[in-house]
């Protein structure tokens, strides 16, 4: 809502106070002006001329040269490139030192070799918006009014001399849709009256009712509609001061009869709608229910194709506008509209929202209507637009209103104590300040019995509840005069056991050197199953804005390696992150996906990077699973941990493993597919995601300490000739299965693959530790749990070197 | 006899003088200490000698052996320390050069603010709340007073899956989900997560952000309570310094509902380009839980009443580093990232 202080002044005292420090007032006080704007943009020097003679440049055809009355004895010569430029006009002159808008700079000058002393002015160049200049000035000069004096401030006559405070409104403050609604704000906030525009006029002694036939098919979407007709209509231009409020409001000027329903719309908060008589051509208005398909022209020359739960105002035959969001081309008024039949009406709420939406039409009164009108101003608008079309327009009104009214125009009545608002506020604010915030509010109050009764007026369709008043009592006395307190607490809050074992994820991920990247949920439709653990039924939105943000993900990898390609793109060639975030898959009872916590990292580039000392690591299978591994052994996971080889489609056939937790599989690493690196223009990359929420929930035993060893270990070390393909996995079983308890750990400590081998064999080598936790072990009981090893490796097949 | 001891004498502490290595001293010593030296000779040719001679000799021969096993000792600890120097000044490094890698990685800047901000809370004795991104329309808006065809909705607009299913667009619909399952009793909550809207990503938008929110419900709760508990957020996130205000504005859950500003951190008020010379930054919304969410949740809005509060974590991480593109937390540039891995203050 753009508000004119000129114009807000017509009805509230605001004499004497800085525009900023009305705008803070407002804002303050709950509505925020989001900005405060000078209409004049400090232009200076900027005046009046008459054009006493139009001469045709010699050198240029699209030229003239001027001799223009500026108010001073001599008459200035100024060269104008306008086609609307003419003898005898009264126009903007910029004088040589003016600075207009855009940075131009007024100067002496010679256009094609003739001398030009200023600018004559568009509105344009004074910084009006093209869209709010009258069309007949849009392409050229503005021409001030014929009684302008030559030498007066342009900018004074033009209405510029001005400011505007843009409000920011909140859904609920749509009583502020109005220059009245502003000024009951304004007033309140400073203690002031309003003065209502005082409406008289002269009635002609027809009746509208004896032209105008009138039905309403649906009361419920229609409750109230108000027409009066006007005629003897002579359509002009509208006054320049009507002119100049609409251009600060915001709205393009077109002729009195539609600048007056435009002017009492932003008065009023009510919108108009102006038909010309003669074009409805049955004397008869029926609103009524939309027929299926039924089809009309708007204002804008668009046509629109229309459903039974849309309402439209017709003439008894046809649709002549769709009600409450926008009129019809057919019975618009036009230069040669003589009579008209002003339409005031009130229409449910929902039902224009829902037409505007359904039309994809929104307009200066469906933003109205959809937040509802005040009902008690809806037939002094009617009688407001009637009395300025008689006053500018020289209309002659007939009689009377032609009316069906089944509107509910009583005030909402809150009660509420006193004490209810003190104690909602924490405050204590007396009942006296409270009675006379609530009375410059213009709310009717009866303080009764410890209570407060309070009817609001219509007008603030928001105030409906005893909260509502502890607002409005709070917001004027002031919120700076709230005092901080703390609740009382006899609580104690903390994480669960999943979110703090989260934490534990995060810091064995920093820890290992990741660093934590945050992507987006919304992925393709090609992406979304892509690496998935298990691909379930996908989620999809109805509407996305964008086929790449289509669908919600069931693996955090796609974006990861993204962000991989994206740092390795501008040079980061190493990257190590991990993120945390749900996956969703298939659909819960409640019809929503499940939602699966997951963590998931990207390894690409160097590992380890010393370079002066020449050690240089890439990134690897066991970089990556040492770092899953990590994180087990700080969840006490890791004895319940496997790994298994596994295929699945993007990732290395040879180099991906599942990882299971009690047989159950609840994540995977691998090498993404060198095809995958590929198109990711990455080398080679090392992935891993875990079902988060599967191994958060593993419940593992209290923490308690065993006793330190206090006899030593005897280590013997193993070298086994294995076929390639077997898993050291498998051996560790098999050693793991020999049945002795004194066999305490084994290491793998080393691999060899190479010309020492025969083909296709490999030699692994284990370290084992024997101790007893009693007594230091003798050689024999040694050799013993030994021998068990070496014969069940034996029996396996395993063939010891 | 004593003129042949003398001789070794001399002879022996010649040697000593001359060797350069512990392994020339040892020759030195077995040569003329050992059990086969000409010195044991000596001793083993005293029979020959007179009782007179032989107490004489022996002390003599004493004195030669004590005088070179000191001269050794002590060229022995000259030579080991030599030795010593030797190789400190072989093993002597640049200092300078940089230290072998440890790995340092760290949180992302929107999960440093969140658990900041969670610690805050849990120390006041809240919990921590979390739901699902995907939301019924019900417990994101019609829980929350927003019924369907309600103008505020245009507020925020969304990304539906179907007529009832959307992605969450604040982490409200958490509170109403904790308020139905707690069934009246108080409440003591912030439920940090992600969030979406349908904007088109540029330095100011992003269509998935984080929001933290906050619930508290008991008897007596009242506006003070909620402006003290948004005045211990600003201090701990913006400095000890910092006061809060509140302007009066709308949400469909709360009223009262206000904007929260803060001293401007970056002048203390004095008005800067931060704060658009005005002294103060808007960082969040908050009011008083509307009734009709209340009485929705099966609470009785006669007898408690409640707060509630939204924080946007990018705002706050942008205000907090100097962020000024919304979109650097989505890309995980690594040179972005890793600026956020040390503590402050």
């Amino acid at each position: 809502m753009l508000v004119s202080l000129k114009w807000l002044s017509q009805y509230v005292d605001i004499e004497g106070i800085a525009p900023t420090d009305l705008a803070e007032k407002i804002t303050r006080a709950g509505i925020e002006v989001d900005a405060v704007i000078d209409r004049s943009q400090a232009i200076e020097k900027v005046v009046v001329g008459h054009v006493v003679s139009k001469e045709k440049h010699p050198e240029a055809d699209k030229l003239n040269v001027c001799q223009v009355d500026v108010g001073e004895e001599e008459l200035q010569q100024i060269v104008c490139g306008a086609p609307n430029v003419d003898e005898g006009q009264k126009v903007i002159v910029a004088r040589p030192g003016a600075r207009l808008p855009g940075g131009i700079k007024i100067k002496k000058a010679k256009l094609r070799g003739v001398e030009s002393n200023g600018m004559i002015c568009s509105l344009q160049e004074l910084g009006v918006e093209g869209r709010l200049v009258p069309k007949a000035y849009a392409d050229g000069i503005y021409v001030l009014p014929a009684d302008s004096t030559p030498g007066e401030d342009a900018l004074a006559i033009l209405g510029l001399r001005d400011t505007v405070l843009e409000l920011g409104l909140t859904p609920n403050r749509s009583d502020a849709m109005s220059m009245l609604g502003v000024a009951y704000e304004v007033a309140a906030i400073l203690s002031q009256e309003v003065k209502l525009p005082q409406i008289t006029y002269t009635v002609s002694a027809d009746k509208a009712a004896d032209v105008l036939k009138l039905r309403v098919e649906d009361t419920e979407a229609n409750p109230l509609y108000a027409a009066k007709v006007v005629r003897n209509i002579k359509v002009a231009e509208s006054p320049l001061w009507l002119q100049h409020y609409l251009m600060a409001a915001g709205v393009r000027p077109h002729n009195n009869v539609v600048d007056i329903t435009n002017y009492v719309l932003m008065e009023y908060g009510q919108p108009l709608h102006a038909f010309d008589y003669d074009k409805l051509a049955t004397g008869e208005i029926v609103t009524r229910p939309a027929k299926e398909g039924e089809t009309i022209t708007t204002l804008d020359d668009q046509e629109r194709t229309l459903a039974p739960h849309h309402l439209v105002i017709t003439n008894g035959e046809v649709a002549e506008a769709v009600a409450g969001v926008m009129g019809g081309a057919k019975s618009e008024v036009s230069d040669a509209t003589t009579t008209v039949v002003i339409e005031s009406a009130y229409f449910n709420p929902a039902s224009v929202r829902r037409t505007s939406k359904e039309i994809g039409l929104r307009s200066d009164s469906s933003a109205r209507f959809e937040k509802g009108v005040d009902p008690n101003r809806v037939l002094p608008a009617a009688e407001r637009a009637a009395q300025l079309l008689a006053e500018l327009a020289g209309g002659e009104v007939l009689t009377g209103t032609v009316l069906v009214d089944e509107l509910d125009k009583t005030p909402a009545q809150v009660v509420v104590s006193p004490d209810f608002i003190n104690t909602h506020l924490g405050m204590k604010i007396p009942l006296e300040d409270m009675l006379d915030i609530l009375n410059r509010l213009k709310f009717d109050v009866e303080a009764a019995n410890g209570l407060l009764i309070v009817d609001a007026p219509t007008r603030r369709g928001d105030i409906k509840i005893p909260e509502d008043i502890v607002e409005e009592v709070a917001r004027l006395y002031g919120y700076d005069e709230i005092p901080t307190t703390l609740p009382a607490s006899d609580v104690v809050g903390g994480l669960t056991p999943y979110q703090a074992k989260r934490r534990v994820v995060r810091n064995v991920m920093e820890g290992a050197g990741l660093f934590q990247a945050v992507t987006y949920s919304l992925t393709s439709a090609e992406n979304a199953q892509k690496y998935a653990l298990k691909a379930e039924e996908t989620t999809k939105l109805l509407m996305p804005m964008s086929e790449e943000r289509s669908t919600l993900r069931q693996s955090l990898i796609p974006h990861l390696v993204e962000a991989a390609s994206y740092n390795v793109a501008r040079s980061n060639d190493s990257v190590a992150l991990y993120e945390i975030g749900s996956v969703f898959l298939g659909q819960t009872a409640e019809g929503l996906p499940f939602e699966e916590e997951h963590v998931a990292i990207v390894l690409t580039g160097k590992w380890t990077d010393n370079a002066w000392q020449g050690e240089k690591k890439p990134v690897d299978f066991f970089v990556a699973k040492g770092i899953v591994k990590a994180l087990f052994a700080k969840l006490g996971l890791t004895e319940r941990v496997s790994y298994a080889k596994t295929t699945m489609d993007g990732l290395h056939p040879g180099r991906t493993a599942h990882v299971l937790l009690d047989g159950e599989v609840v994540g995977v690493i691998a090498q993404l597919h060198p095809t995958e690196q590929k198109q990711a223009d990455l080398k080679e990359t090392y992935v891993a995601e875990l079902n988060l929420l599967a191994i958060l929930a593993a419940q593992t035993e209290e923490l308690v300490y065993t006793a330190v060893p206090r006899f030593p270990a005897v280590a013997r070390d193993i070298a086994l000739e294995l076929d390639r393909t077997v898993p050291a996995g498998e051996i560790v079983a098999i050693i793991k299965g020999a049945g002795t308890k004194l066999l305490k750990d084994i290491k793998v400590f080393d691999v060899y693959e190479g010309e020492k081998m025969a083909p296709g064999k490999k030699s692994v080598a284990f370290s084992l530790t024997y101790f007893d936790a009693e007594r230091t072990l003798t050689d024999e009981e040694v050799v013993a749990a030994h021998n068990k090893v070496l014969k069940a490796l034996a029996e396996a097949g395993a063939e010891v070197r | 006899m004593e003129q042949q001891l003398k001789q070794l004498e001399q002879e022996a502490l010649a040697k000593l003088e001359a060797a350069s290595t512990l392994k020339e001293l040892n020759d030195v010593r077995v040569a003329y200490l050992g059990k086969k030296g000409p010195i044991t000779d000596l001793l083993k040719g005293m029979g020959k000698l007179s009782a007179e001679e032989r107490p004489k000799m022996g002390a003599l021969v004493n004195t030669v052996r004590e005088n070179l096993t000191e001269v050794l000792a002590t060229k022995t600890t000259a030579l080991e320390e030599a030795a010593i120097e030797e190789q400190l000044a072989k093993e002597s490094i640049d200092v300078t050069l940089p230290g072998a890698r440890v790995a340092i990685g760290n949180r992302h800047p929107l999960t440093r603010v969140i658990e900041e901000i969670e610690d805050l809370f849990v120390s006041m004795g809240y919990e921590i709340a979390e739901g699902p991104e995907v939301e019924k329309d019900y417990y994101n808006f019609e829980a929350l007073n927003l019924p369907k065809g309600h103008p505020a909705r245009d507020m925020q607009d969304s990304f539906y899956i179907s007529e009832e299913i959307l992605l969450r667009t604040h982490t409200s619909p958490v509170q109403a989900r904790t308020m139905e399952q707690k069934k009246g009793e108080p409440i003591r909550i912030i439920c940090p997560g992600k969030v979406f809207r349908r904007d088109t990503d540029d330095a100011t938008h992003s269509h998935q952000f984080m929001q933290i929110e906050g619930l508290v419900i008991g008897e007596g709760i009242s506006m003070s309570d909620l402006k003290g508990t948004l005045d211990a957020l600003a201090k701990k996130m913006f400095g000890a310094e910092r006061e809060i205000r509140l302007r009066p504005s709308f949400f469909p859950f709360t009223e009262p509902s206000v904007e929260v500003d803060v001293s401007c951190h970056k002048c203390g008020g004095a008005g800067c380009n931060v704060c658009k010379q005005t002294g103060w930054i808007e960082i969040l919304g908050a009011g008083m839980v509307h009734p009709n969410v209340l009485e929705m949740a099966g609470y009785d809005s006669k007898k408690l009443s409640g707060f509630a509060f939204g924080i946007g974590a990018e705002r706050i991480a942008m205000l907090k580093y100097g962020v000024d593109d919304i979109r650097h937390f989505y890309t995980n540039d690594v040179r972005f990232l890793s600026q956020f891995h040390r503590s402050e203050g």
